[in-house]
């Protein structure tokens, strides 16, 4: 039985969640909050944000996120992985910057055009 | 002559200039004093913004982008790097760079978007040394995010407000060991989705009702004492822990930067730290008008957009048909509320009038009562309220034609 904090919507449900049990979620107040409740223990995911150098504008680093979500365990590998990357300005927000992060299906994209 | 000057090119600057704009003011021009448009979400590289308002999640800076392009097609101007120091009774902005030396400019309608900023370890008085190493958890971030620079390696958080939870978070990824954060409330300041997302993920340790007691260290930060709080937030002896770290962050709350209001001569509410504002966000001075983190501190960036469109729509109606004179309701404060905006509603046409307000403590299922003469004129109902999250209610026109010149909004908890 695992307990967490609900964070689908403001209210903040305090769930028990049954691992032995097929994932069933009790303390919940909606549906939503039962399907946060059983991914968050079979597959949480977690979108990563951070920033890689750059050269040649105005500012030194740019701004970056993952494509989508990546799971939870990988989210050190794929900040590490933009630790020896330098990306020279003039690039566009949306820009691919690395693809398939850490082995992900995700890419690393630019967040802000510079 | 400009129609608007807009003072502030964050957020609210932007979505003000641009709905200004739209609703037909021509002369626009924004000032900002840093070297690009955006403000703070510049820093703010995490995501969770624009649910609200563009239905996608978005970066800070992804959702400066979006309105720097949408003023693209507009022909509002923009001064950078400037900085003003003064705005008068009679709408004139003087403001210096180094390109243009002083100037003063004349405006039609002035829109207040300056913001708010972090308070400092002056302002909450934590005991101890001075060393090198304690920071807002605001100007931590930007060295992180903007210069590239971490600020430390073992880190202590005093304040769970949104901006300590997001840099624990970023901290921590960066390879920083974030030891604890310690909110001297029962209850946390930040939204629980940054409480699990940054604090959980990561196994950091939320200690609720204890504070800081001392901080130890010579030249840079080496020690930090925390200890439990009582009901009256006083520190129980017996309880200290202490804290091998070498850095500090405060997440412990923003102050509305109003400095160019109070020198305006402007009526100020002492609970927001804001300026008084008409529904319209008006403030006392005719044609001037103030939205965003300059009037109260917002929960989430979407409010701020949305606030200051309605700033730039009235400011830009201003422009075209002057004042409207009209009877004025007054907002008060009552049972459980620490403060309403707008603080004043003048009696127009508005099919409906919107009043956001924070209540001064964790309520569950709650009424929400506006009250006029002693009666009950309205009533909304709420499962939950918290400080940390801003309410909303919406006052139809016919309710507000039936209230006297003076309204309370109170809450009742029943939960």
């Amino acid at each position: 039985m695992k307990e967490m904090i609900c964070i689908v919507c403001p209210k903040g449900c305090h769930l028990k969640v049954d691992e032995n049990n097929d994932y069933s979620v009790t303390g919940n107040a909606c549906p939503r909050g039962a399907e946060y409740g059983k991914n968050e223990l079979k597959n949480p995911m977690r979108m990563v944000t951070s920033t890689v150098k750059i050269e040649g504008a105005l500012l030194r680093r740019c701004p970056v996120k993952t494509s989508v979500a990546i799971p939870k365990g990988k989210m050190f590998e794929v900040v590490q992985a933009l630790n020896s990357v330098t990306v020279k300005s003039p690039i566009k927000c949306g820009d691919v910057i690395i693809k398939n992060v850490a082995g992900c299906e995700a890419d690393i994209i630019s967040a802000k055009s510079m | 002559m400009f129609d608007i000057i807009v003072l502030g090119g964050g957020p609210a600057g932007l979505s003000a200039a641009y709905s200004a704009w739209k609703a037909g003011a021509e002369k626009i021009l924004i000032i900002e004093r840093d070297k690009e448009l955006g403000g703070i979400l510049n820093q703010c590289v995490h995501n969770g913004f624009g649910l609200h308002y563009f239905k996608e999640e978005l970066t800070g800076p992804e959702y400066a982008q979006r309105f720097i392009e949408m003023l693209k097609s507009t022909n509002v101007e923009v001064k950078l790097d400037t900085m003003v120091l003064d705005v008068s009774e009679n709408k004139v902005v003087s403001a210096v760079n180094s390109v243009d030396g002083f100037m003063t400019l004349e405006a039609k309608a002035i829109i207040l978007a300056m913001g708010c900023r972090e308070r400092t370890r002056g302002a909450i008085a934590i005991p101890g040394d001075r060393p090198a190493g304690v920071y807002t958890a605001g100007s931590a971030q930007k060295y992180l995010n903007i210069d590239g620079y971490m600020v430390g390696k073992r880190v202590l958080i005093l304040g769970s407000g949104d901006i300590g939870l997001i840099m624990a978070r970023r901290m921590t990824l960066e390879g920083a060991k974030v030891l604890a954060c310690v909110e001297v409330m029962p209850y946390s300041g930040g939204l629980n989705r940054n409480i699990v997302q940054c604090l959980n993920d990561f196994d950091i340790p939320l200690y609720l009702s204890h504070t800081i007691v001392d901080i130890q260290g010579k030249e840079r930060v080496e020690k930090v004492i925390v200890a439990k709080v009582d009901e009256s937030r006083r520190p129980i002896n017996g309880t200290e822990m202490e804290f091998d770290c070498d850095t500090v962050l405060l997440s412990v709350g923003l102050i509305p930067e109003n400095e160019l209001t109070r020198g305006a001569g402007i009526e100020m509410d002492g609970r927001t730290n804001g300026a008084v504002v008409f529904e319209n966000m008006e403030t006392s001075l005719e044609g001037v008008f103030a939205c965003g983190n300059v009037v109260h501190v917002h929960d989430l960036v979407d409010y701020v957009t949305a606030e200051s469109a309605r700033a730039g729509e009235a400011a830009a109606e201003y422009v075209k048909s002057g004042e409207k004179n009209a009877e004025i309701v007054t907002v008060k404060n009552g049972e459980g509320v620490t403060y309403t905006v707008p603080q004043k509603i003048r009696r127009t046409d508005n099919k409906f009038t919107e009043v956001f307000f924070r209540v001064n403590r964790v309520m569950a299922d709650s009424k929400i009562n506006v009250v006029s003469n002693g009666e009950v004129i309205a009533t909304f109902k709420r499962e939950h309220m918290a400080p940390g999250e801003m309410e909303k209610i919406i006052i139809p026109k016919k309710i507000l034609d039936s209230a006297s010149a003076e309204i309370t909004i109170e809450t009742k908890c029943e939960g």
